[in-house]
């Protein structure tokens, strides 16, 4: 299990990075002066990952997901924070602990891959075997049986002796995946190991790559900008923003009841609604809107009646007829605005008082722009997101 | 699962924290013993020359500031006048001879249809195998006004008289001219490539015709690479010693390297004087290549890229065999004549005019006695070692160095950079100087071994090895470096097993680079050898003072083929490695 508890790292702590040059530090800094006058790369970045989950960090560029793993991987040195891997700190800022990468003994997938071209694809997986003390270092027949075996789970088994620079994209892909499986680390670190793939590769990647984390019962950290990459493949993701970690919870959680704005408009589209709580309880809260009250049920903790609060509605959870709902609980009315043909849907954009609301459709149905419509949202489906 | 998980603090296990000693092992560590060493070998190199010479030549042995030697040096009656004239006439006339020649074939080279493409290429490798005092040797056979052949064979039958001198001030623009018209060529061909074809073709497609796209377009965006490239032989010419000391001591035209040499070699010699002309090359020479380098930083308006293009080559058409004659006459009169010459001067016993005779009487004979000489194995068994010697300190040194600037963020790794490259202002004559300063001075038993020699090898090279070794740090991904880390490789089974090999197209080319660029190094050398430490320019040398012609020029064929085996080795590794250098990604 891993634990990092309020992880700081900031900005222009040149001098204090060891021996390498971060990539945070070519990121441009968002303008976002916290604590004082300092910016900070991560601010405060606390979460656990459970043994045998895949938990993916996701967020724009620039929101210190990387700067988080490579953190934790040992190559950035942090202003602050604890990490520990189950009984062992790996940093502690209080107390001048930080375990060199080097001997943090995990693995990592890079971005790039960082294949040793002057080397075989066998020589790329036994490196970090034979490079380990005599004393500590398995015996040549072992290495080469390890090798050969992850060669075989990761499906290289017949390319041990080529050289590594002859592979294709994806096979350098599941090399890097080798090499980094080969020591059976504690912790697997993955940075964006698919961004470098074309769109088909990279789909079926993604299934390939969570098999092997099932079937090896892999404890990974997963970095990742695309957000349906990590709806796919994660137990649990933490959504991170300007340096905070913005909620964390299962991908369907995350989807359907985002905790913050930014959470909902990161991952899918959302419409947006402003209003004041009328009345709560019964599991039920009624919010008035500017176009009228609306119904939203599930909220965990119900605020308080009179509080300003924010509904989002997902496009594919409203409905649209011509003709008013008998029973609907949330209705309104409006005038389709545009619309457009996605292929498997039709998107129409309805104009309601004020607002402008995306409508997610069966590709059949398609309104006319200027038709008077009427939509309606289930309440289930209405999610309340705390506005501080 | 509720919307929002933020996680209790968790309570660390307590670990115990680690041991001082530990501590102070982790901070003392391999990376910081090597990169520290580095720093200091590579400070002491690069300031330690330079601040000698500016205290012995301002303070001496006195302790108090004078200008004593300044006015010995350049006062009234000292010809200061003439030699800094004459300098800069050579060194102006060199640059812009070799730079017409050296633009005019690159132009043909890249955007025509020239056949002979081969033989420039050949020809641009010159100076690294016929060494500057070799060719001037050469040219001595062929320009000398009694025996020259160009004169006793081509201007004496047809004009009954001997025009032309190579003991003069144009002579030796000739020679050092030819000499570094291959740099220019080399320089203005990647200029010529790096140029985006779409600016002159838009030009064309506006109605201008071929030569107006020369002049308008063509020539104003390669203005910085002109200039610069200009700069950069202007100070190379005024650093030379070969071709003035070889040349121009003969009739007295003194520039300011012959001059430190003369003033030298005089009885009593005088160390101040010569110091006094060293500040005032240094400070020429560190002008012309920190406004060198500055126009290239400002002057390259993203028009002339590091990309290379294809661009259309134009068709010479009816031209094409004139031009192809050209490059023959140019091949012929810049490899075959300066090469033949001294292959011819070789095989004689004493020098004469080609005739039968001439002919009959030629024999091996100078090669026995070249190898029966006990100096010569000396010399070049001392040439080896300091070659060998140099380059693999300087790689190493380079490896390091530009490690740790390209990637870590210690801190003075600028300064570090900066004094890695200062020794390209101090010509080789002015550190020979300040090096005999230091060793007479402070009491090493380095002065007059081999050991001096060493220093001053690695001093001159340095930036040549960094400038090997940093474009293959930048070259490679820092993730190829990272993930070794992360597997548990220590800093030195990075650096060893990672880093070298990856670098190690850079770093070997750099490596025979020196080697060979060692091996030819003589402005130095002349102040800092002594018996015992002669090296094979300095045979060359000491041959010539002893007017041992054909002597030399069985040294000089020997040389060169030595150095034709070195580039053509250095060639098939660059093949080799070069395979592997930017597969990273």
């Amino acid at each position: 299990m891993l634990t990092v508890n309020n992880l700081v790292k900031s900005y222009g702590g040149a001098g204090r990075g060891r021996r390498r040059g971060g990539r945070a530090a070519q990121e441009p800094a968002p303008p976002r002066p916290a604590d004082g006058a300092r910016v900070f790369a991560v601010g405060g970045v606390s979460f656990e990952v459970q043994d045998g989950e895949l938990f993916t960090l996701l967020g724009p560029s620039g929101c210190g997901k990387t700067t988080t793993l490579r953190s934790v991987a040992g190559l950035e040195r942090p202003d602050g924070g604890t990490i520990a891997l189950s009984e062992r700190v790996l940093f502690d800022a209080a107390r001048g602990v930080d375990v060199p990468a080097n001997r943090r003994e995990l693995g990592m997938v890079f971005q790039s891959y960082a294949i040793w071209p002057h080397m075989t694809v066998a020589r790329n997986v036994s490196f970090p075997l034979d490079i380990l003390p005599s004393s500590r270092r398995p015996a040549k027949d072992e290495i080469g049986r390890r090798v050969r075996r992850m060669l075989e789970v990761t499906e290289l088994g017949s390319y041990a002796d080529r050289a590594a620079t002859k592979l294709s994209g994806g096979q350098q892909q599941r090399l890097a995946l080798a090499r980094a499986l080969v020591i059976q680390p504690e912790l697997m670190l993955l940075d964006e190991p698919l961004s470098n793939l074309d769109a088909k590769l990279r789909e079926s990647m993604r299934f390939e790559l969570k098999r092997l984390q099932r079937e090896l019962g892999l404890t990974a950290i997963y970095v990742t900008h695309d957000q349906s990459e990590a709806l796919v493949m994660s137990s649990r993701i933490a959504v991170m923003n300007e340096g905070r970690v913005e909620q964390i919870g299962k991908p369907r959680d995350v989807y359907t009841r985002p905790a913050t704005r930014f959470v909902a408009e990161f991952i899918g589209t959302s419409n947006f609604l402003e209003g004041v709580v009328a009345s709560a309880g019964g599991g039920e809260v009624c919010v008035d809107t500017a176009d009228g009250r609306l119904v939203c049920r599930g909220a965990t903790a119900p605020p308080a009646v009179g509080s300003p609060v924010l509904l989002s509605v997902r496009p594919e959870a409203l409905s649209l007829a011509t003709d008013p709902h008998p029973d609907a609980v949330n209705q309104w009315s409006g005038e389709v605005m545009n619309r457009a043909f996605m292929g498997d849907a039709v998107d129409h954009v309805v104009r309601v008082g004020a607002l402008e609301i995306r409508i997610r459709c069966h590709p059949t149905q398609s309104l006319e722009p200027g038709t008077r419509v009427h939509l309606a949202a289930d309440p289930d489906k209405v999610t309340l997101v705390p506005t501080a | 699962m509720t919307t929002t998980t933020r996680p209790p603090a968790p309570t660390l296990p307590s670990v115990p924290r680690p041991r001082p000693l530990a501590r102070l092992r982790d901070r003392f560590n391999l990376q910081v013993l090597v990169v520290g060493g580095a720093m200091v070998v590579v400070g002491y190199l690069a300031v330690v020359p330079v601040g000698f010479l500016l205290h012995d030549t301002f303070i001496g042995s006195r302790s108090e500031l004078s200008f004593r030697a300044f006015g010995r040096a350049y006062g009234a009656g000292s010809q200061a006048g003439t030699m800094m004239l004459n300098s800069l006439a050579f060194a102006f006339g060199s640059a812009a001879f070799a730079l017409v020649v050296g633009a005019t074939l690159a132009y043909l080279q890249v955007r025509t249809d020239i056949p002979f493409k081969g033989l420039l290429f050949a020809a641009s490798l010159v100076p690294l195998i016929v060494p500057g005092i070799l060719y001037a040797a050469a040219w001595i056979f062929l320009g000398d006004p009694s025996i020259g052949l160009v004169n006793t064979l081509v201007f004496k039958p047809v004009l009954g008289a001997s025009p032309v001198n190579v003991y003069s001030l144009w002579g030796m623009i000739w020679v050092q001219g030819l000499h570094l018209a291959p740099v220019a060529f080399l320089l203005m061909t990647s200029a010529f490539r790096g140029m985006d074809p779409s600016l002159e073709e838009s030009a064309a497609m506006s109605g201008a015709s071929r030569r107006t796209v020369l002049r308008r377009v063509t020539l104003p965006l390669l203005r910085p690479a002109l200039v610069s490239a200009a700069l950069l032989m202007f100070v190379q010419s005024l650093e030379s010693f070969e071709v003035p000391g070889l040349l121009g001591l003969q009739n007295g035209i003194y520039v300011f390297t012959s001059r430190i040499y003369f003033v030298l070699r005089a009885f009593p010699a005088d160390y101040g004087s010569a110091g006094a002309y060293a500040v005032g090359l240094l400070v020429i020479a560190a002008a012309g290549v920190l406004l060198s380098s500055w126009l290239q930083r400002r002057g390259g308006h993203a028009t002339v890229t590091g990309k290379a293009f294809r661009p259309q080559q134009i068709e010479l058409g009816r031209a094409r065999p004139w031009v192809g004659a050209g490059v023959v006459l140019y091949f012929a009169v810049t490899v075959v004549l300066p090469v033949g010459v001294l292959v011819y001067a070789s095989l004689l016993r004493s020098y004469a005019q080609p005739s039968l005779k001439a002919l009959r009487g030629m024999s091996l004979h100078n090669y026995g006695e070249v190898l029966r000489l006990p100096i010569a194995v000396t010399a070049l068994k001392n040439s080896v070692l300091l070659g060998v010697g140099a380059a693999t300190v300087v790689m190493f040194l380079a490896a390091v160095v530009s490690w740790a600037v390209v990637r870590t963020r210690i801190p003075g790794r600028r300064l570090l950079d900066l004094l890695a490259f200062t020794p390209i202002v101090i010509p080789g004559l002015v550190l020979g100087l300040a090096l005999s300063f230091v060793y007479l001075r402070v009491p090493l038993p380095i002065y007059g071994t081999l050991g001096i020699l060493l220093i001053s090898y690695c001093t001159r090279y340095l930036p040549y090895g960094m400038r090997y070794a940093s474009t293959a740090m930048t070259q490679m991904s820092k993730e190829l470096e990272e993930s070794a880390t992360v597997f548990g490789a220590s800093w030195w089974q990075t650096f060893r097993r990672i880093l070298v090999p990856l670098a190690s197209s850079g770093l070997v080319a750099g490596w025979i680079y020196i080697l060979v660029v060692s091996f030819r190094e003589l402005s130095s050398t002349i102040l800092l050898y002594s018996p015992g430490t002669e090296v094979l320019s300095v045979l060359i040398w000491e041959q010539f003072e002893n007017g041992q012609l054909t002597t030399l020029a069985a040294i000089g064929v020997l040389m060169v083929a030595l150095l034709v085996v070195l580039v053509l080795v250095a060639h098939r590794l660059g093949a080799r490695f070069g395979l592997q250098s930017d597969s990273s990604r």
